[in-house]
């Protein structure tokens, strides 16, 4: 079906030679991709290298690079808090940039968002030498409350206990939540217009229900969305596009697409701000200029390309101590690609391999967060190309397309690192992730903590016995993690309750859906020490060292214990448990607008902070000694090998923790094989084998030891060394040096 | 050094098919088992490593698997079990099992059980990686059960041979020409050592007889590295490497160059 006169009048050209008509008469960007994309069997020979106009653009910034690092912010504007429409049009070089817009007027520089909370924006700004503007602050405090001021109105003592403890840590209650993924392809695709008319009538659908408190919030929602939208359009009027009618080319796909995501990024500070599925949408105009012959493929690269170093320069004003939990300055704009669809044909276009081609063309880099859904039936072409790029960049993260689709279906993408959703369909409310380790010594200490001796948690009896017997330690943590988990789901709720009404997400909203699924999205730290101390406790003798007021205090363990990572079940069962435990314990809590429960196994650089708060463990681990990231062993104890290790990982269930599981390999180029073509190979194969073992999300570094040694002393000359962390990726110069030790001294897996 | 079971080296003529119905379980001395990627054969493969080696290399990065005392006395089962764990990741990642050591020959019945169960129960793509030197005691029956012999070639000049291995280079090369007539798929593996196996002419050797046999699909020119010596200070033994270099890529594009020449695939 061709576009009826009528469309192609009221639309122009936009629509031309499209098919299918369901996306026409609803908003449904899956079918029209569905009905137009062409999916791309062959290899990569067909992509083409930077142009002058992209590199001569990105050493522009590059060099600016070096001193952002070394001051921690390039500069600020600390005058005009943002919104859509704050900033006058800003450019990297106004003669070269192909996609226009910026966050603000200059690049680099950082907006405040004081929403989410003003003392996380005056903290920051004043962690790097700046005052904050009296009248800001003036309104910020006195006349305007933040998401931040909602919560602590709301709060319990216990849960700010938990907080000062860091059994809970890095709760969304101070900055923007993030992890919701706006639909941006639907202002390409429709035009601003069409989607506020759409908002109206969803708005007039309200209108007629009774206004129960539900019915209210909603109808006060829609009507934000439909401002945003309309923010929207005048924001990009002013960098000279008119955005209420459909794009009509590729470079305008590209363009409103931006146009739309850049308008979230200019209101929110979400700690993950991602962008979706994108590549197969952009491909379908692209490819249509490409046949008419209004394009070639050095162009459409072009475009793509110039996309990409915006996404890269995605920047928010962030305070020292949310550094220390996620250094590197991460946004995770995590673009999610490939796997297959529905109807069986690869979800794999030439844009697909466009977007992996820019870490070629401009270097590698930690943003966008490229996500690749992997499956065993992916082309042979796309997964050497994918396994190539791993391998060269260390930039790319796999998931299973194969745990996802069934889900999900196959318009998902990831938000953050691991967390799945249906693109404009559903939203999650991020709800960080508790200290399973620490819950543990909680658990043998009756509730006072192990480092400072206080009582946390009232109602529990301290283990006294000498040596820790298996049944008493476990039917204890069972009882200390469901109060744990009654005390996280409490506080999420409170969060996401003034989330919603303080820092609304109200362009990322305007591109959902009216119905949402949201999900609550607990999470875990420190999976691999708890399970290993239990596995101590259980197959070894552990005896407890107690201080003079009878706090347990250190461990000892005689005899040996199976670790988990060693794909041996009397460990890994553990694990296992813990994981479908905790997340049975947090489903028995009613969540805020009745949010499905979820939770992950991630730890993003936070491991690193979760160790430094954790005392001396019974799996023999140094108080303060970081945590394993994410679902990991713990570094050292698995000793066969990567795969083992992975398929240790892989026995946590999905279902236990539909919010994703991640897990990082860092792995010797010698220990994928000895030649590159061999290693392109085995990585697939490693892939396809994970993926078959029902394995959720692997991180894949291909980096020598001294390499990443090299970089700490040099930092000047590794300005784009990337490295993936659990869950994303980082320029590997811009973490700390805490981190950056934790990542070499992590598990290399090298062959001899 | 003295080196364990010399009285054992006769061949073991008809022994017992491995496979074959067995009325006791059969057991071996194990090293450890890994799994490792690209480096012990084709794909990523499940490797069990055998304890004792006949052989005391120079530059062996696995001196503590020399000794059976240094081993774990392991059941098949125990083994095949382990190994049983990883089959659908291994179908998956097109890989398979190898049996190493060591020197897995000197436990041929624990090897050949071992190989014929990986195949034939497990369904694996199976390797053996050996030296050679006890060749003699590889039966029909269980070469039946190898897909690829993992052949580690020293050196060609015989001294040099004795030098680095303390054992010498006939029983290899007979071995290699048995296989040959067999038609089993080899992996040639030669170790090149700065001013120890880098002679031209010793290397000209090895090429020359590898690529006459004409069952050599690949030969893997492993530069020498010193990872391993931490290993031997700590068994109190003297690395005599030590002051040896690692070859240049200069060096080791030459060696390739030399097998290639004999129209060999060298990696």
């Amino acid at each position: 079906m061709t576009a009826t006169p009528l469309e192609k009048t009221a639309n122009g050209e936009a629509w031309e030679g499209f098919k299918g008509g369901l996306w026409r008469d609803a908003i449904d960007v899956r079918d029209f991709v569905q009905q137009n994309y062409t999916p791309y069997e062959g290899d990569g020979a067909f992509l083409t290298g930077p142009t002058e106009r992209t590199t001569a653009l990105w050493d522009r910034l590059l060099a600016m690079f070096p001193q952002e690092i070394e001051q921690g912010v390039h500069d600020v504007d600390v005058r005009t808090p943002s919104r859509i429409d704050a900033f006058r049009p800003g450019y990297i070089d106004p003669g070269k940039d192909l996609i226009v817009g910026l966050q603000t007027d200059a690049p680099l520089k950082r907006a405040i968002m004081p929403n989410g909370g003003w003392r996380m924006v005056e903290g920051a700004l004043n962690a790097y030498g700046y005052e904050a503007d009296p009248e800001v602050r003036e309104i910020y405090t006195h006349l305007r409350k933040t998401h931040n001021d909602g919560v602590f109105d709301a709060y319990t003592p216990e849960i700010r206990a938990c907080r000062s403890s860091g059994i809970i840590t890095g709760l969304p209650d101070a900055y923007g939540r993030g992890r919701i993924i706006g639909d941006y392809r639907r202002v390409a695709l429709y035009g601003v217009d069409r989607l506020i008319e759409d908002k109206k009538s969803v708005k007039a659908e309200l209108d007629a229900e009774w206004p129960t408190e539900d019915v209210i919030r909603e109808r006060e929602e829609t009507s934000e969305q439909i401002k945003a939208l309309g923010e929207l359009k005048a924001m990009a009027l002013s960098y000279g596009y008119d955005i209420s009618r459909p794009a009509a080319t590729g470079r305008e796909a590209v363009q409103w697409l931006y146009f739309a995501y850049l308008a979230a990024v200019k209101e929110q500070n979400g700690a993950a701000m991602s962008i979706g599925r994108i590549d197969n949408f952009l491909d379908i105009y692209l490819q249509r200029d490409i046949e008419n012959g209004l394009l070639t493929e050095e162009q459409a690269q072009e475009f793509i390309d110039d996309f990409v170093i915006k996404l890269r320069i995605v920047r928010f004003l962030r305070t020292p101590e949310y550094n220390e939990l996620y250094s590197g300055d991460p946004t995770w704009v995590t673009w999610s690609m490939a796997g297959i669809g529905e109807d069986g044909r690869p979800l794999v276009s030439r844009t697909t391999f466009r977007a992996l081609q820019t870490l070629y063309n401009l270097g590698p880099a930690p943003e966008p967060n490229l996500t690749v859904f992997w499956s065993r039936q992916l082309p042979r072409g796309f997964k050497d190309f994918a396994a190539q790029v791993a391998i060269d960049t260390s930039a790319l993260q796999f998931e299973s397309d194969e745990l996802m689709r069934p889900k999900y279906g196959d318009d998902t993408a990831i938000a953050c690192c691991v967390s799945a959703m249906a693109v404009g369909k559903q939203m999650q409310f991020f709800g960080a992730r508790v200290n399973v380790a620490k819950a543990l010594l909680y658990a043998i200490n009756g509730g006072r903590d192990e480092k400072t001796g206080a009582l946390v948690v009232e109602g529990f009896e301290p283990i006294e016995s000498e040596y820790l017997d298996y049944e008493q330690v476990a039917a204890q943590y069972e009882a200390m993690l469901e109060w744990l988990a009654r005390t996280y789901v409490h506080a999420l709720n409170v969060i996401h309750y003034m989330h919603d009404k303080y820092a609304y997400e109200r362009i990322e909203m305007a591109l959902h859906d009216r119905a949402i699924l949201r999900t609550m999205a607990c999470g875990i730290a420190g999976l691999s020490v708890a399970a290993d101390s239990l596995s101590a406790v259980k197959h070894a003798r552990v005896k407890v060292i107690r201080d003079a007021t009878g706090l347990a205090v250190d461990y000892e363990i005689e005899g040996d214990y199976p670790a988990y990572g060693n794909n041996d079940d009397r460990a890994d069962e553990i694990a296992r448990r813990i994981v479908s435990g905790f997340m049975r314990k947090i489903r028995e809590y009613p969540t805020y607008r009745d949010a499905v429960h979820t939770q992950s196994v991630l730890t993003i650089t936070s491991n690193v902070v979760y160790g430094k708060k954790t005392g001396n463990t019974p799996d023999g681990r140094r108080a303060g000694a970081p945590f394993a990231p994410g679902a990991n062993p713990m570094n050292g104890r698995d000793q066969h090998g990567y795969i083992a290790s992975a398929l240790s990982v892989a026995k946590l269930d999905y279902d236990d923790a539909e919010d994703g599981i991640s897990l990082t390999n860092t792995i010797t180029p010698d220990a994928l094989g000895r030649t590159p073509e061999e290693r392109i190979d085995n990585l697939a194969g490693v892939l396809d084998g994970f993926m078959a073992s029902d394995g959720f999300h692997m991180n894949v570094n291909v980096l020598d030891k001294a390499t990443l040694r090299d970089a700490m002393e040099h930092p000047e000359n590794y300005p784009q060394l990337t490295i993936r962390v659990s869950g994303y990726a980082v320029n590997f110069v811009r973490l700390t040096r805490e981190q950056q030790l934790d990542v070499i001294n992590r598990t290399f897996h090298g062959s001899l | 050094m003295t080196v364990l079971l010399d009285q054992n080296l006769a061949p073991l003529g008809a022994a017992t098919p491995a496979g074959a119905a067995m009325h006791r379980p059969i057991e071996g001395t194990v090293h450890s088992w890994d799994l490792s990627t690209g480096v012990d054969g084709p794909g990523s493969r499940f490797v069990v490593f055998l304890s004792g080696c006949p052989l005391t290399c120079l530059y062996c990065h696995n001196p503590d698997t020399w000794r059976m005392r240094n081993g774990k006395r392991t059941s098949a089962d125990d083994v095949v079990e382990e190994a049983a764990k990883y089959t659908s990741f291994i179908a998956a990642a097109r890989g398979g099992a190898t049996v190493s050591g060591g020197e897995p020959l000197l436990q041929p019945v624990f090897a050949g059980e071992l190989l014929h169960r990986f195949k034939h129960e497990l369904g694996l793509h199976t390797a053996l990686d050996t030296s050679g030197f006890l060749g003699v005691r590889a039966t029909a029956a269980l070469l039946r059960d190898v897909d690829l012999v993992l052949l580690d070639i020293k050196s060609w000049d015989r001294q040099t041979y004795e030098k680095v291995t303390g054992r010498p280079l006939q029983p290899t090369l007979d071995f290699a020409r048995r296989l040959a007539d067999l038609g089993k798929e080899v992996h040639v593996r030669f170790v090149l050592v700065p001013g120890l196996t880098d002679d031209p002419a010793n290397i000209e050797g090895v090429a020359a007889f590898a690529g006459g046999l004409g069952n050599v699909s690949r030969v893997d020119v492993l530069p020498f590295h010193k990872l391993g010596e931490g290993k031997w200070q700590a068994l109190g033994r003297n690395f005599t490497l030590h002051d040896t270099p690692s070859p240049t890529p200069g060096q080791v594009t030459l060696a390739k160059e030399i097998f290639e020449a004999h129209g060999l695939k060298a990696v």
